[in-house]
């Protein structure tokens, strides 16, 4: 049986399931108008209470049973091939063969030869899928209608089926905010372990202090440019000096276009500025990118010839100007938020006392809304420095390690697209080095949360 | 489609009975002639003639006149929604911040017209002071929550100066016995009594002529609210007050005159003692005597 069949039949009982434990409810309770009982939930708590138990233990054993299935008949499969066959092949051969066979028995072209070994183990194969499929449906449909039987049994009018659904309900919910955590760890992990591979190869404090980037390894012995280079620093550097740039175009533009349309614009002004301002969130950074390469790098390299200053075609400046327009909608939607959220009542409050307006927006509502003001800009840069496409194609693949914003500089963000495009060998330190650029990123964006939490907290007492 | 169409019939039967009690409100039972009892004050130090107010279409103030004496306290009652904040609000100009929002005629202060355009609404504010329903401490210290109103209007030339005029509002709030030690502390870790007496401290400290109270108690606990009925009847010896209300008994215990408000007309006027003894107009009597309201 095809395991969506068998979940059609699951779905099937589960709905007979609350059907009946519906029926049951207003059975043990009586008929209506002369009730014997009275029922500790409304009847749909004991159809839904009948549902969850045939429904949750069989989807569990389907899932843990598909999970384990492979493995088993794998297993049962090589135990069945003779033991001096797989002594002949090695372990790395045995994966090979036994990938042949799961080919052989879907029909499938195979690499090696298909002898009668073969045959008889791909046979092997199927039948014990085969059996495994029928035997998940058997113990799925039993468990299932066991599930509603129990119920059935336990239903009484003092049965508290309300509060043993919400308690199931409850720890669904558990479960799926534990999904988001897991998958975080999961991650986290994955490049954990790459990054350590990377670091047995490259020394850390090479990596984190060295001054120089340039990647290549050699494939020949006899190749230019043999040795690598893994120093962080000018990546870094070039990210910093790209998301400070973005952030002194973002910050006063978002922080004063939030506070016009919040404080002075009238309704109408304010209801259509602030959709336009935010289209320019919805722009993929593709286009900001395409903006960056073809319009603002070359008007920016000849602004700077005119005034006689040497640009770079691919230079900083650029990157984190249009980085910064990019950003200004968070900052200024954020805000925008925040300072509304600032009560009329402070407001009021201060006109009463006779501040002017100027005085009110400065004096007391931005002080009030500063945890969220602070908040939206923290975010901003984790933003900026996590910011991959306008980089790439704006700032260019140089790694010189500079200050000044007429250079081109390359990006931690930029490296790792760069090192990992294209058909890439897994095992050597040119590839490892992109996980490793991706734990440090992340380690760097995690603490500026975790200094904006502080920081908005820490305003936050002091304020409310 | 179907039940959106009932829907809106249903609507427009909701208006239609909404429409036909508001005519029954103001024909058969309310006709408004004019003002029972005596308007004018002997000393006026605001006097208001022929006010109306309007949001958008809608009249919220018809015609309203009333003086303000200097030194006494006036208390202004009536139902919700009689237009008894949004007058207070005209005297110190608080409705240009409402958009929308139109004021016509006659408020004087020391006879000169604070509508009129050469008047400026900043200094106007520091004469006339307002203090609000809600605590609404500014999120600073208590200390500067005080300071605030000096400062912006340079009242005060050196620290030392400024230092005397925020412990000197706050005795006058009858606060600084309270926070004298903690004056750095954040003026919302105040209970709510003592935010209310801290707003009071903070606009007495740009000593104004006149202070607008709306409905300063109405968050506030019996005993923090005998508090500021207390400091209330101190104040009218330097200020001249006027103070919307919900409780009666409050407005007989701190006014010394009081109108009764009514869908946005003043229907009565008149000491405190006589109006709550001997009312003449027939609505102020059913609502002092607890029939509506």
């Amino acid at each position: 049986m095809q395991i969506s069949t068998l979940l059609l039949i699951l779905s099937l009982i589960v709905l007979g399931a609350y059907y009946l434990g519906l029926r049951r409810s207003l059975q043990v309770a009586g008929r209506p108008g002369k009730r014997k009982h009275t029922l500790h939930s409304l009847p749909s708590y004991y159809g839904l209470l009948a549902a969850l138990w045939s429904g949750i233990p069989a989807a569990l054993i389907i899932v843990f049973w598909v999970a384990a299935q492979n493995t088993v008949i794998t297993r049962l499969v090589v135990d069945a091939l003779p033991p001096e066959y797989i002594a002949s092949v090695g372990a790395d051969e045995l994966t090979l063969v036994i990938n042949d066979i799961k080919n052989l028995a879907s029909g499938n072209i195979i690499s090696g030869q298909s002898g009668p070994m073969m045959q008889a183990a791909a046979e092997r194969y199927l039948h014990l899928q085969s059996i495994s499929r029928l035997a998940l449906a058997m113990v799925v449909i039993a468990l299932a209608i066991a599930g509603m039987a129990v119920i059935w049994w336990r239903i009484t009018p003092g049965l508290r089926a309300r509060n043993q659904v919400e308690a199931i309900i409850k720890a669904a919910l558990i479960l799926c905010s534990t999904i988001a955590i897991l998958t975080t760890i999961g991650i986290v992990l994955s490049v954990l372990f790459e990054s350590i591979r990377f670091f047995k190869m490259v020394p850390f404090t090479e990596f984190a202090f060295g001054l120089d980037w340039s990647p290549q390894i050699a494939i020949r012995a006899d190749q230019q440019a043999s040795s690598g280079a893994f120093g962080v620093i000018p990546l870094f550097a070039g990210t910093l000096l790209i998301s400070t740039i973005a952030m002194i175009v973002a910050v006063p533009i978002g922080l004063m276009s939030a506070i016009y349309l919040s404080e002075y614009a009238d309704k109408k002004v304010r209801a259509i500025a602030k959709p336009l301002l935010e289209v320019l969130a919805g722009i993929p950074t593709v286009v900001y990118g395409v903006f960056a390469a073809l319009t603002v790098a070359p008007f920016v390299r000849e602004s700077g010839e005119w005034i006689g200053l040497s640009v770079a075609s691919e230079s900083a400046l650029a990157a984190g100007l249009v980085m910064g327009i990019m950003i200004i909608p968070f900052i200024s939607s954020l805000s925008d938020d925040v300072i509304n959220s600032v009560p009329q009542s402070l407001r009021d409050g201060a006109y009463g006392l006779g501040a002017t307006r100027s005085e009110t927006i400065k004096q007391v509502v931005i002080p009030a809304a500063l945890p969220g003001i602070v908040g939206g800009i923290l975010l901003a840069v984790s933003r900026a420095i996590g910011e991959t496409m306008i980089v790439v194609m704006a700032a260019g693949l140089a790694a010189n390690l500079t200050a000044n914003p007429l250079e081109a500089v390359t990006t931690v963000t930029v490296q790792i697209v760069t090192l990992l495009v294209g058909d890439q060998e897994f095992d050597s330190a040119k590839t490892l080095a992109a996980f490793a650029l991706g734990l440090l990123l992340f380690i760097v964006t995690l603490c500026l949360n975790v200094i904006a939490l502080h920081v908005v907290r820490r305003y936050r007492e002091q304020y409310e | 489609m179907e039940t959106l169409a009932v829907n809106e019939a249903a609507l427009e039967a909701l208006d239609q009975t909404v429409e036909i009690t508001a005519d029954e409100m103001d024909k058969p039972e309310f006709k408004f002639d004019k003002t029972v009892g005596s308007i004018h004050s002997e000393n006026p130090r605001m006097v208001m003639r022929n006010v109306n107010v309007h949001y958008g279409e809608k009249q919220a103030i018809h015609d309203v006149s009333l003086d303000i004496g200097a030194n006494e306290v006036i208390a202004m009652i009536g139902p919700s929604g009689c237009g008894k904040s949004t007058f207070l609000r005209c005297m110190n100009r608080m409705n240009d911040t409402i958009e929308n929002c139109t004021v016509s005629g006659d408020i004087k202060l020391d006879d000169v017209n604070i509508y009129d355009k050469k008047q400026d609404v900043v200094t106007l504010r520091a004469r006339v002071g307002m203090v609000f329903q809600k605590p609404n401490p500014f999120p600073k210290s208590i200390y500067e929550n005080v300071a605030y109103g000096p400062r912006i209007h340079g009242l005060a030339g050196s620290k030392a100066q400024l230092d005397e005029i925020v412990r000197n509002s706050l005795e006058r709030a009858g606060l600084w016995s309270e926070v004298k030690d903690r004056l750095d502390a954040p003026g919302t870790s105040l209970s709510g009594g003592q935010q209310q007496r801290l707003c009071i401290a903070r606009t007495i400290a740009v000593s104004p002529e006149v202070i607008l109270m709306d409905e300063p108690c109405s968050a506030l606990d019996p005993i923090a609210t005998a508090k500021i009925e207390e400091l209330i009847d101190e104040l009218r010896q330097n200020f001249t007050i006027a103070i919307v209300t919900h409780s009666m008994q409050q407005a007989a215990r701190v006014s010394q005159r009081t109108a009764y408000f009514h869908l946005g007309y003043l229907v009565e006027v008149g000491e405190t003692s006589n109006l709550f003894t001997n009312p003449s107009h027939k609505l102020t009597e059913d609502y002092i005597t607890g029939r509506f309201g």
